[in-house]
């Protein structure tokens, strides 16, 4: 097993992970969603348009129902769009024509998560590598067991089944099932959602070192505001539904980022700036009562 | 069901045509088998002679309506029973460890003993046929509800219940409050697999020991090489315990009004 | 020590049963239980080398039976399973296979599998058949419907997280449902067993001339009293036998399970 340092791709044989910036650049042109057109018509998103430069982690914000989830999932190929289009590196990725397909250019990490309960951890891992048959298992499983050692030595609980471990374990090595695909786009869908204060500061900090060494784009979704202004250069604030884009905000925080990002005066304004916007939105969406949409 | 649901139920959209087909298709093979003199299956009328013999001859029998009544009054009789001593005896195993300490394993020791094995013995003990066969129905449904209402009662969330002695409830009022209505859903489970149990116990112990019911028509269709008679008799007997859960699941419903309707 | 007590609750319950049980039958003035077998007298034509019935644990024939109704059980049984399992997942995996046959399980599965013993006579050659066709067709419904439950159980995440990783269907199908639906599989099974044990003894009863359903009919006809609850708790301890037998391949089959329970998600 190498041992590479944290900050250095890793240089196994076989798929590169590589840290360059070229790739996952993505264009969403006025995407709309409405869910049962002939029917109920819930009309989810209304002409977002973003603009995600590759290797940007964007977070963005919005209370519950308003549509993010939609536009990952139109992202990740699990739904379609009804108007716009959304294009990858200058290919289109999801067009009115074209319904959008699942790849492992674009993982998902799971609000729930969704390791497979039944395979263990590095069977998991490398599930990508050894589905698409782009390598022989054991290399996969070389390749596998360098990424969980090179990752706070996680290489110790490769034999272990997901139940055994804390969620905040799971979320990690579900993160690393998407980064060994060498994606273009990392989409996380609220990945820390239910986890306690602590676990979630320690998730925040596995996830910038995961970002600051592979320099994806990282499509990040979340209702909390701190979180997505201490992990993103861009946030993007979305009004409840139907979803548009309410505010982007440039964060201009230096990386690497710890702790004492968090408490600086730079945070306190950008917070500031953008809590307004948030609140207004999360206001609306508490009032008219309305359940997440799933 | 209120009309705009009821249309959308039938709307051509919502039958599902490959359904209809296979059912179709059922019907024609089983025609054609008959016709074509596959063996064993040519012992039997086609669909349109039993449905014939059912128009010509059983419609407006009073006696096949006899045998309804007899099998659905033994069902109901055994279901009922079932329910007043099952229910009970699951929330006295979930609620007093001692009993359950002392009964449980008893109770697990006959639970896998099919109902019809209790055949013999339940004749043996009660004076009349009627009743022994009520017994039997009564045993296919008893421990399948008091298995239920068991693990209802094991599944209460601790929560609720140190929320009400926080609020101090006594312990009757706790019972009442808390145990019975988390149990109704597990006692609904309950009944649906009950109900169904007690219909196929039914038309054996009729078959094995008595002159009258559903059962006992089908299975006198059998012997006296009747085989219209016996396909009516399945068929009865089906539409009987369908029937019968459609029941159920209305009164279901009506004990768990929280509970979405879909 | 609160092991110990629930031992001693568990055998004084076992010991306040089987003297209920005498008393009953031996002191009671009531002819209904007077005309029962005494647990005293079943025990003894149980253990003895020379029993008065002919049925004990010292006769060939006592095990003929037991090996006869075994035999059709789980000839039944397995048929259930490589039939149903597969159904039910083909029906789980593909909304087309689902539509075309549940419709037809709907109309056929309320007839209680039992009302087939006559048309099943009917059909099959001999009874043999006949008795195991009904055995098998209530195992059968039980193993489909519980693996399509198994297989509408799985979290869509799965799907979606697989197809994401670049599964094809098949991949889907190995991975996720197969596995997934492992769990309900197996409850199936277990219903299944039961309800398998359930038909074999009331069509033995119906329509056999071996097995442990056919002896407990045939020893009352007889006037073997004594052996009709012989053969009653020989069939308990064969049935539950039979489906413990399912939930230790189960375990073994889904170690993953069992490790996240035992251990627990921290």
């Amino acid at each position: 097993m190498q041992n590479g340092s944290p900050e250095s791709p890793p240089s196994t044989p076989g798929v590169q992970l590589s840290a360059d910036s070229t790739m996952g650049h993505l264009e969403v042109r006025g995407v709309g969603k409405i869910y049962d057109p002939e029917g109920a018509r819930v009309e989810a998103l209304k002409k977002c348009s973003l603009d995600i430069p590759a290797g940007d982690f964007i977070a963005i914000v919005g209370p519950s129902g308003c549509g993010k989830s939609t536009l990952l999932n139109i992202l990740a190929g699990f739904d379609n769009l009804t108007d716009g289009d959304v294009l990858m590196d200058g290919e289109p990725l999801a067009t009115l024509d074209d319904p959008p397909k699942p790849g492992s250019d674009r993982v998902v990490v799971f609000q729930n998560g969704a390791l497979f309960p039944w395979k263990t951890v590095l069977q998991n891992v490398v599930y990508g590598l050894v589905v698409k048959k782009q390598m022989p298992e054991s290399e996969a499983n070389d390749m596998g067991m360098d990424l969980l050692a090179r990752t706070g030595g996680l290489d110790r609980i490769a034999q272990v089944f997901p139940g055994q471990l804390s969620s905040g374990m799971q979320r990690r090595v579900e993160i690393l099932r998407a980064l060994i695909n060498n994606p273009r786009i990392l989409l996380l869908d609220e990945p820390f959602r239910a986890m306690d204060t602590v676990s979630k500061t320690n998730m925040h900090q596995h996830l910038l070192d995961i970002y600051d060494t592979y320099h994806k784009t990282v499509f990040f979704i979340t209702h909390d505001l701190d979180e997505a202004i201490f992990l993103a250069d861009t946030v993007v604030v979305m009004t409840t539904r139907p979803g548009t884009i309410k505010l982007r905000l440039n964060i201009d925080l230096p990386r690497p980022r710890n702790r004492h990002t968090i408490t600086s005066q730079q945070f306190m304004e950008l917070k500031q700036h953008a809590v307004s916007a948030v609140h207004e939105e999360a206001k609306k969406a508490f009032e008219r009562g309305e359940r997440e949409l799933a | 069901m209120t009309k705009a649901a009821l249309m959308k139920r039938l709307s051509p959209s919502r039958i599902r045509w490959r359904g209809v087909t296979s059912v179709i298709a059922f019907f024609v093979l089983w025609h054609l088998a008959v016709v074509l003199g596959v063996s064993g299956i040519s012992e039997l009328p086609t669909p349109v002679e039993t449905l014939a013999t059912f128009f010509g001859e059983y419609i407006a029998d009073n006696d096949y309506w006899q045998s309804w009544a007899v099998s659905f009054q033994r069902v109901l009789a055994g279901f009922i029973i079932a329910q007043l001593l099952g229910i009970p005896l699951g929330l006295v195993f979930g609620t007093n460890r001692r009993f359950r300490e002392m009964f449980f394993p008893v109770f697990e020791l006959m639970r896998p003993i099919p109902p019809l094995a209790w055949v013999p013995v339940s004749i043996l003990f009660w004076p009349t046929n009627e009743s022994s066969i009520i017994f039997i129905t009564f045993i296919g449904a008893f421990f399948v509800i008091v298995i239920n209402v068991y693990d209802g009662v094991r599944s209460i969330r601790n929560e609720h219940m140190w929320l009400a002695q926080s609020l101090g409830a006594s312990r009757l009022s706790i019972f009442r409050r808390i145990m019975l209505p988390s149990v109704i859903p597990s006692i609904a489970v309950g009944m649906t697999l009950g109900i169904a149990i007690t219909w196929n116990v039914v038309i054996a112990a009729e078959m094995i020991s008595s002159d009258s019911g559903l059962g006992r028509m089908t299975w006198e269709g059998y012997v006296s090489s009747t085989p219209e008679v016996v396909l009516i008799g399945m068929i009865s007997i089906g539409l009987a315990g369908y029937l019968s859960s459609v029941v159920v699941e209305w009164i279901e419903r009506r004990m768990m009004p929280w509970k979405e309707t879909r | 020590m609160n092991e110990g007590k629930k031992l001693l609750n568990m055998w004084a319950g076992y010991l306040l049963t089987v003297t209920a049980w005498y008393v009953c039958v031996k002191w009671l003035p009531i002819p209904s239980f007077q005309r029962l077998p005494d647990p005293v007298t079943v025990v003894v034509e149980w253990f003895n080398p020379d029993p008065d019935y002919g049925l004990s644990l010292f006769t060939r024939d006592y095990y003929l039976h037991i090996w006869y109704s075994t035999y059709r059980a789980t000839t039944s049984f397995l048929l259930a399973v490589v039939l149903g399992v597969p159904l039910g997942i083909l029906m789980g995996w593909r909304a087309k296979a689902n539509e075309y046959a549940s419709a037809l399980l709907g109309i056929l599965r309320p007839i209680p599998p039992l009302a087939w013993v006559p048309v099943a006579i009917l059909i099959f050659p001999g009874n043999e058949p006949a008795v195991i066709f009904v055995t098998f067709l209530v195992a059968f419904f039980a193993t489909t419907m519980n693996t399509l439950l198994g297989v509408r159980s799985i979290d869509k995440d799965f799907f979606r997280a697989a197809q994401c990783l670049g599964a094809e269907p098949k991949d889907i199908l190995k991975d996720i449902i197969i596995p997934g639906a492992l769990p309900s599989i197996f409850t199936g099974l277990q219903i299944a067993m039961g309800a398998a044990w359930f038909s074999l003894v009331a069509g033995e009863m119906i329509a056999a001339q071996y097995g442990l359903g056919f002896m407990i009919l045939e020893s009352y006809n007889l006037v073997q009293y004594p052996t009709i609850v012989i053969m009653m708790i020989t069939l308990g301890i064969v049935g539950y036998l039979s489906s413990a037998l399912i939930r230790v391949a189960g375990n073994r089959m889904m170690r993953w399970r069992a490790q996240a329970i035992g251990i627990g998600a921290a």
